[in-house]
């Protein structure tokens, strides 16, 4: 599921984008340098496949709905993680772009909810560890066989897995931006279960392409599995580790980021982590009230208009979300003024597009 | 002008599974030379072009290029002076224009950058598609693509042109001014083909392979006149000799 | 498999758009660029309640595509279809948000009352916050929507790719982009010969397929593709690839650029800083 631009504020968006970015530049680092010349097209005609696969459906039993390829995981299987990420960000860049799925703000949360979890976390230290398991054990034909359980398995659970984490970090996101009304939980308990069945399928889907590929062209799989496509590390555990720590950092990074606007921006971020110290509390609750102050003092312009500050308050006490007054409250005197002059305001710029129209014809004409 | 030289001796290819790609070819094609390479579907045709470039290195025996035996060292040197069109021109056209398509060969070859766009705009015009310059290859038609794709091949001016099916899928039309367009090139072709008309046209050398080894190698007229081999190798004589009868 | 090709049209349709000849479309792409990012970063920084500051900036969509002589009920159309997803999540926001914040006094306007007839007690249109921040939602998601379809369709593709190029986005990233850009329409078109194929030889007119047949579908599309990245592995090397792709591009950022930057930067802090509907309201009912 796709973020979209006006759900998000620009913190949120600005944090993913900057962390979005600098795994974009980490991932072209390494696979400017570890990477042999031919994975160049061959990581932008897979992008290309994703993006064409992605408009085939099939139907789902029972349910009736249709389900398509995801596209994180099976890039990662076939391209190793840094390629994938990419490929995956490129496809997302080129759907925000012509079918605005998303939009430019949310283009970070959406690389980073879709590629981030799949390449990086699902990837090695699920479908990697499971099907690296069974390499481990010595070759045999019955072994052989048995691999395919293995593929099948490791790319089901890494893609729930992955999924879950993305529709989480999309819960996460719209929560904090603050734009939709939805609690917490009941979100999270829209989000996860759909994101558990769109993960079985897509799981499902990902696994048989790569057994359909492993028993049509085995050496493709192989190569990418036991030497990791980028060169160097055939060594798992290090690569992991080195995965973990950057996880570690971008979440601190996030955090980080996150709460400093949260200590800036008080209508911003009220979450339960920054309330369990008082003194967050209290300093919130102080900003509130300088904004309040300054929301009433530009609407002392129209004093006859304007609400009345105690029934202002009244408000205040009465409904359950103390924040909620802080950003938008409108009198009516200033909603009326709002309405009259937005209305115009439309129509004039309407206005301006038709005459510019008009007379841009005009002279094609003449 | 042994400069030129294409010289395949002893060429042995195996694939990784273990079929046999090529077997003992033989050949010498000289300065100026336009030969065609013909034979069935999957008899070895393109596994050969493979090797001329460099793409597949043979098991056993060694292809010459001009003065060099082609190997890993010499491997740009040897693409520098040779060029090929592919059968799919979609493979060849990669990048967003067709001006940055003829472009690219230029810029990896080194040619400064003050005459590139002069050195383009000369390929385009040769082909006859200089109009072209700024649109994407993929609002090309088959026959303007394959003429931008002969255009990125030529800008580098390459001394051994090597094509892959040059007239596939194109309409009469195309295929008639493509004919036209190679009879005025004067560098070494080699065209494989199934289109015996126009290796007719173009070629007064031709090589017959057949599983994956040389059936015949000599003017193109006699061997197309030659049924037996003709059948053999899953040809038919070309149409304008059929009326000739 | 109609989804495939209409897919593959729109693109193709708005990679025509892109070629057209305007002023707006000779601009260097970079200008355009920065000229999006700033108006999307600004609309979406307003507050979530704001309704009326947020009309002003519908001027830049309306501008532009003037300007560049983009078919607006193409563009309208193509909002409208993406609309849902925003809609789906937006509309929770009236059913939990509902304290009522904003009070219209029906003796003010009475002529509003067709537009906005929500809850009407006692003379006073009360409207809940939800809906305002739903509505604003809405807004907001058509104008970051039509930002960015107006610079593809002003643009085009490549020139965005070259444009992010100049603005040191890493070059694997700029190359992964164009390829992907380069070989969609390719693949698209292949994709949906089999999609075609398939459905001419099974008889039902269901346009999607069981699983059985998609897995080796999509499985022969991808080793189809796959042999395709390595021809054009082997065309690259042939002329002279060596692992770095360079591009030989001229571009101009002149003064008309810097002008329509600026030009826009400052229509946009004004919007931004001035609630100019609001304003203009005022200065209306004083006069009545």
């Amino acid at each position: 599921m796709h973020m979209a631009d006006a759900l998000i504020s620009p913190a949120v968006g600005c944090t993913m984008w900057s962390v979005t970015a600098s795994l974009i530049a980490y991932c072209s680092k390494k696979v400017k340098n570890g990477m042999e010349d031919q994975k160049i097209p061959l990581m932008g005609v897979l992008g290309a496949f994703i993006f064409a696969a992605q408009m085939i459906n099939f139907t789902i039993p029972i349910t009736g709905s249709s389900g398509h390829l995801g596209g994180g995981m099976i890039l990662s299987i076939l391209l190793g993680p840094h390629i994938a990420f990419l490929t995956m960000a490129s496809v997302l860049t080129v759907q925000s772009l012509f079918f605005a799925d998303g939009g430019l703000l949310a283009l970070g949360c959406n690389i980073f909810n879709l590629g981030f979890f799949p390449c990086f976390i699902a990837y090695p230290l699920i479908y990697k560890s499971i099907v690296s398991r069974f390499n481990t054990q010595p070759y045999t034909e019955r072994k052989h066989q048995k691999k395919d359980r293995y593929i099948l398995i490791g790319s089901l659970i890494a893609s729930i897995v992955g999924l879950q984490m993305g529709s989480f970090a999309v819960v996460l996101e719209t929560l904090f931006s603050k734009i939709s009304e939805l609690p917490f939980g009941t979100f999270m308990l829209m989000m996860q279960p759909i994101h558990l069945a769109i993960g079985v399928v897509e799981g499902l889907t990902t696994g048989a392409v790569v057994l359909f590929i492993w028993k049509a062209r085995p050496e493709i799989l192989d190569s990418a599995l036991s030497t990791s496509p980028l060169s160097s590390s055939n060594s798992a555990p290090l690569s992991i580790n080195k995965v973990l720590i950057g996880v570690v950092v971008a979440t601190i990074l996030t955090g980080g980021i996150l709460s400093w606007f949260a200590s800036s921006n008080p209508d911003g971020l009220e979450w339960a982590m920054f309330k369990t110290s008082g003194v967050e509390e209290l300093k919130s609750q102080e900003t509130i009230h300088t904004s309040l102050s300054e929301i009433q003092e530009k609407t002392a312009f129209l004093p006859d208009y304007g609400f009345k500050s105690n029934e202002l308050s009244e408000y205040n006490k009465s409904s359950e979300v103390p924040n909620l007054v802080d950003s938008g409250v409108v009198d009516t005197g200033a909603s009326v003024s709002g309405i009259v002059g937005g209305t115009l305001t439309l129509i004039f710029t309407v206005m301006i597009g038709f005459v510019l129209k008009r007379r841009k014809s005009e002279i094609t004409i003449s | 002008m042994s400069h030129h030289i294409v010289q395949a001796d002893n060429l042995h290819y195996t694939y990784p599974d273990g079929t046999v790609g090529l077997d003992d070819i033989n050949f010498k094609i000289h300065h100026g030379e336009s030969v065609a390479l013909v034979g069935s579907n999957g008899a070895g045709k393109s596994t050969l072009l493979l090797h001329l470039i460099g793409c597949l290195t043979p098991t056993k025996g060694y292809i010459r290029i001009g003065d060099y035996p082609l190997n890993k060292k010499n491997l740009k040197a040897v693409r520098r002076s040779t060029g090929m069109v592919f059968q799919d021109p979609d493979d060849q056209l990669f990048m967003p224009t067709v001006f940055d398509d003829v472009a690219f060969g230029l810029i990896n070859f080194g040619v400064p950058e003050a005459e590139i766009e002069n050195q383009v705009m000369k390929a385009l015009e040769i082909v006859g598609v200089s109009h072209l310059a700024q649109r994407s290859p993929h609002k090309l038609s088959g026959g303007e693509k394959r003429a931008v794709a002969i255009a990125t091949v030529i800008a580098t001016m390459p001394d051994i042109i090597i094509m892959d099916e040059p007239s596939s899928n194109l309409d009469p039309a195309s295929r008639r001014r493509l004919i036209n367009l190679l009879k005025t090139f004067t560098h070494t072709k080699i065209i494989a083909t199934h289109d015996l008309d126009m290796a007719l046209e173009i070629c007064e050398r031709t090589i017959v392979i057949n599983k994956g080894s040389i059936i015949a190698d000599g003017s193109t007229k006699e061997l197309f006149n030659n049924e037996k081999l003709l059948a053999m190798s899953g040809l038919e004589k070309p149409l304008t000799m059929q009326g000739l009868r | 498999m109609g989804n495939l090709q209409n897919n593959l049209f729109d693109i193709f349709y708005m990679d025509t758009l892109a070629c057209s000849k305007t002023w707006i479309h000779s601009l260097d792409p970079r200008a355009k660029v920065l000229t999006t990012l700033l108006f999307v970063g600004i609309v979406v920084s307003l507050g979530k309640y704001e309704i009326s500051i947020l009309i002003p900036f519908l001027l830049y969509p309306v501008m532009m595509i003037t300007w560049a002589n983009l078919p607006v009920i193409y563009l309208i159309k193509k909002i409208i279809i993406l609309m849902p997803f925003a809609f789906f999540i937006g509309i929770f926001n009236p059913l939990i948000d509902k304290d009522i914040i904003l009070k219209i006094n029906l003796v003010d306007i009475t002529n509003f009352i067709t537009i906005m007839g929500f809850q009407n007690s006692t003379g006073i249109i009360e409207i809940s916050g939800g809906w305002l921040s739903f509505f604003s939602i809405m807004i907001r998601f058509s104008l970051t929507v039509s930002a960015a379809l107006i610079l593809i369709c002003t643009t085009g593709f490549d020139s965005v790719c070259l444009a992010l190029q100049k603005f040191r986005v890493p070059s694997p990233f700029i190359v992964q982009l164009m390829f992907l850009y380069r070989y969609m329409f390719v693949l698209i078109d292949e994709a949906s010969r089999m999609a075609r194929a398939r459905s001419l030889r099974t008889f039902d007119s269901d346009s999607k397929m069981k699983f059985s047949l998609f897995v080796p579908m999509i499985g022969q599309l991808l080793l189809r593709t796959l042999d395709r990245a390595q021809r054009i592995h082997l065309a690259m090397c042939c002329r002279g690839f060596d692992g770095h792709i360079q591009m030989f591009r001229k571009m101009n950022f002149g003064v008309s650029e810097v002008l329509f930057i600026l030009g826009w930067s400052s229509v946009f802090i004004i919007c931004r800083l001035y609630n100019i509907p609001f304003n203009l309201g005022i200065f209306i009912s004083k006069l009545y």
